[in-house]
């Protein structure tokens, strides 16, 4: 109980100008922490879509949301928390690297199916999708490597279907 | 004014396609909403919207403030008053921002008021033009919903989503911000006929299955008790309210907005309840099985420590907003809805039950710890009898809007309000300076009506320029100012807590008798008991404004206090 741990919460949201303020305002007001936020268009116009990932104990979040469903122009808000989702993150990180190095960041890159998407004399950007997990072993991994800069995405989510029962019969 | 162009310009009900400005589609919306009064104060960005006002002033009467907080404060007693919204104007800029305590305050007490104010031209927005504020960047968290309106075509809708908004769900403010040339186009759009927002469904009728649950909950409790909140009354279900009280014979206490949604004469009414509550409230609460609370938030000043608040009680909690339910208090029957909807599927269901046992204990705390006992005070006029005289004067029938402080807690206890919306205050915001403004949108919703601002000397100073208002609007409001010559809530705690340093307490007054007279008001001073009864009796039959400044005890205390941070046991009652 009390434990804090990150939650998924995907929101609908009219895409109005300050829609994204408000947001920000409530989380700052009320005191909920964001690890992360991304907004995007969704499939329908005049609509985006916010996953944000918020730090707390179940209560608080599920408070945030309330909070968050309570404002006009948020349509609704799902927490995919333990809920069949797929979530992923993009990470690019610039790293320095002599030319002798590259192919060992080259290799540890490959493993975790990264890729190299820009390589100038003195450094290589990586470019790594998915779990945030993931991207944050990625970084473990190479802390042998003066990392000059990091840019990331935030996580992004979306439920799953159910798939129903192997055999295909209807769910009794 | 030449007739000459006189088609659109004061047509409210124009014809769809009539073409109209956007300062008339805002009085438009106003008049199809029913609020024929507006509060506010006019500048250079808002000017277009006044001389839409100019034509339509037989329909709307517009009540030019000295101060737009006052503009602010007046739209919510006036909403209070009447349950519909109050509005409220500025200017650009200083204006808008003079009112933004006041949306704080509405949205803290669940008060629907609409907020006009002018901006800035749209081309100058952004430029730091001369008077601009970024105000709905300051409004968002002060407000239920804002817009800046960029296009007159969008105006018609946006003023129906905003009468809509402030008045329904949970009430509260909508500021709409309304740059001088969008005043001024024109549109041929009209309001739609039915609001329609996506991302607002506020619910109706509560949970079928746990109203039943919350009837079992209740029916199966010893000790329950009903705790009365501000939702009752902007739901309109003292009725119901009432009924659920006789038929289970359970007893009602309030919160402070909850003042007067239960009769606080029946035998059921248990008054007030919190830090500055009537200690039986408060033991009542110690001691439930089943706290039933009604249209209210569990506020810290309500509840005081959380863990001698009804512990081990059953909590059914009734809300229209789910945010609220949970928040404070582990609830076991959580039910979001209106309360008269929700209260009307409950109360068939409640078995009408003897509670003869619990009823007899809570009286005989009543009997043991009498809280609203006045105590004899030959030297000094106390504060309280200044109350206890206008209950009386009034034969209880005045609506008395309070300040913030000692005042407001003596109004709230020294007078039976037997109705709802009979007694206002401040609560959540708790801003001094509300009272006077205030009473003034009070009495315009209802000039039938007895209205008394009782405020202390502190709170008077902050919106007094309103003297001038009163006078000039001939608002016949008695304005009771309880004058301790102190901050006296102040006062109080660096009393109890701070061991009598006294610092920033003391208030060097004028003579507000003079003062008043100044402004063209009827003003008496008073210092003895009988010159004090004297002047009520007078101002309550003077067909006018009135101000009396009536010198009182400078040094009472309120009791009960239930010190911050500590229990019901360590509740400090009246020594003497
Ligand atoms: C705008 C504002 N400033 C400060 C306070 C803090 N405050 C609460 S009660 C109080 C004293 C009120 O004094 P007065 O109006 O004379 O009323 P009394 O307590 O004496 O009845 C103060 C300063 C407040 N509530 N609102």
């Amino acid at each position: 109980m009390n434990g804090t741990e990150t939650h998924t919460l995907v929101a609908t949201v009219a895409d109005h100008p300050g829609v994204l303020t408000r947001v920000a305002s409530l989380f700052r007001r009320r005191g909920f922490n964001i690890a992360s936020l991304a907004v995007g268009h969704s499939e329908e116009p005049g609509y985006s879509r916010m996953t944000i990932a918020v730090e707390g104990s179940a209560e608080e979040v599920k408070q945030c949301e309330k909070q968050l469903y309570k404002l006009v122009e948020v349509v609704s808000v799902r927490n995919l928390t333990g809920a069949p989702a797929v979530s992923r993150e993009l990470a690019m990180i610039k790293v320095r690297v002599k030319a002798t190095e590259r192919p060992g960041l080259a290799e540890i890159t490959d493993i975790f199916r990264g890729e190299i998407v820009d390589v100038s004399k003195t450094s290589m950007i990586v470019q790594m999708t998915g779990a945030q997990s993931k991207i944050d072993r990625f970084l473990d991994v190479i802390t042998e490597y003066p990392i000059e800069e990091i840019s990331r995405t935030g996580v992004i989510a979306i439920a799953r279907d159910d798939v129903g029962p192997r055999n295909g019969r209807a769910r009794g | 004014m030449s007739a000459t162009n006189g088609q659109s310009t004061n047509g409210s009900t124009a014809a769809p396609g009539t073409p109209r400005t956007g300062g008339e589609v805002v009085c438009d919306a106003m008049l199809a909403a029913g609020v024929d009064v507006i509060f506010g104060m006019p500048g250079g960005a808002s000017l277009p919207f006044y001389d839409s006002l100019y034509h339509y002033q037989d329909r709307i009467r517009h009540v030019l403030i000295r101060h737009e907080q006052a503009a602010g404060f007046a739209a919510n007693g006036y909403a209070r008053a009447t349950g519909k919204v109050g509005v409220a104007t500025s200017t650009s800029g200083p204006g808008a921002t003079n009112m933004v305590t006041c949306m704080a305050n509405d949205i803290m007490d669940s008060v629907g008021v609409v907020y006009i104010t002018g901006q800035v031209a749209r081309p100058a927005i952004g430029s730091d033009a001369f008077q601009e504020a970024d105000v709905t960047g300051i409004s968002i968290p002060i407000t239920k919903h804002s817009y800046l309106v960029m296009d007159v075509d969008d105006l018609p809708r946006v003023m129906s989503e905003a009468f809509h908004l402030a008045s329904t769900g949970r009430p509260g403010p909508v500021h709409v911000d309304i740059p001088k040339d969008v005043f001024l186009e024109t549109t041929t759009e009209t309001a739609p006929d039915q609001v329609n927002l996506r991302g607002y469904r506020p619910s109706k009728v509560g949970n079928a299955r746990m109203v039943r649950k919350a009837a079992e909950v209740i029916n199966a409790s010893e000790r329950p008790i009903i705790m009365a909140g501000h939702g009752i009354d902007i739901s309109g279900a003292a009725e119901e309210l009432l009924q659920l009280a006789t038929r289970g014979s359970i007893p009602v206490v309030s919160t402070l907005h909850g003042v007067g949604t239960f009769p606080e004469t029946h035998p059921l009414s248990f008054g007030m309840l919190g830090m500055h509550g009537l200690a039986y409230a408060n033991f009542s609460m110690r001691q439930t099985d089943c706290i039933i609370g009604l249209g209210t938030r569990f506020d810290d000043r309500a509840v005081g420590k959380e863990d001698e608040f009804g512990p081990g009680a059953k909590v059914v909690h009734i809300d229209i907003d789910p945010a609220e339910i949970g928040k404070v208090l582990e609830t076991d029957v959580p039910i979001v809805g209106d309360l008269k909807l929700t209260l009307q599927k409950l109360l068939p269901l409640i078995e009408s039950r003897d509670r003869t046992p619990w009823l007899d204990q809570m009286n005989g705390w009543r009997r043991d710890h009498p809280s609203l006992k006045i105590p004899d005070s030959p030297d000094s006029v106390l504060p309280q009898e200044v109350v206890r005289a206008i209950y009386d004067i009034s034969g209880g029938e005045a609506r008395v809007i309070a300040d913030v402080g000692q005042n407001q807690m003596w109004a709230s206890q020294h007078f039976w309000y037997e109705r709802p919306r009979m007694f206002f205050s401040a609560g959540g915001l708790g801003p001094m300076g509300y009272a006077l403004p205030a009473a003034m949108g009070v009495k315009l919703a209802d000039e039938s009506q007895d209205v008394w601002c009782v405020t202390g000397d502190g709170g008077l100073l902050i919106n007094i320029q309103e003297f001038n208002t009163l006078a000039a609007e001939g608002i016949n409001v008695k304005v009771a100012v309880l004058n301790n010559a102190h901050l006296g809530m102040i006062r109080q705690w660096q009393e109890f807590f701070y061991e009598g340093r006294y610092m920033g307490a003391f208030l060097d007054n004028p003579d507000f008798a003079k003062v008043a007279q100044a402004f063209g008001l009827h003003g008496v001073g008073t210092s003895s008991r009988d010159e004090m009864k004297d002047a009520i009796a007078m101002a309550h039959e003077y067909d006018g404004p009135v101000v009396l400044d009536l010198h009182v005890d400078r040094v009472e205390n309120v009791y009960p206090m239930i010190v911050p941070g500590t229990g019901v046991n360590s509740v400090i009652e009246d020594p003497r």
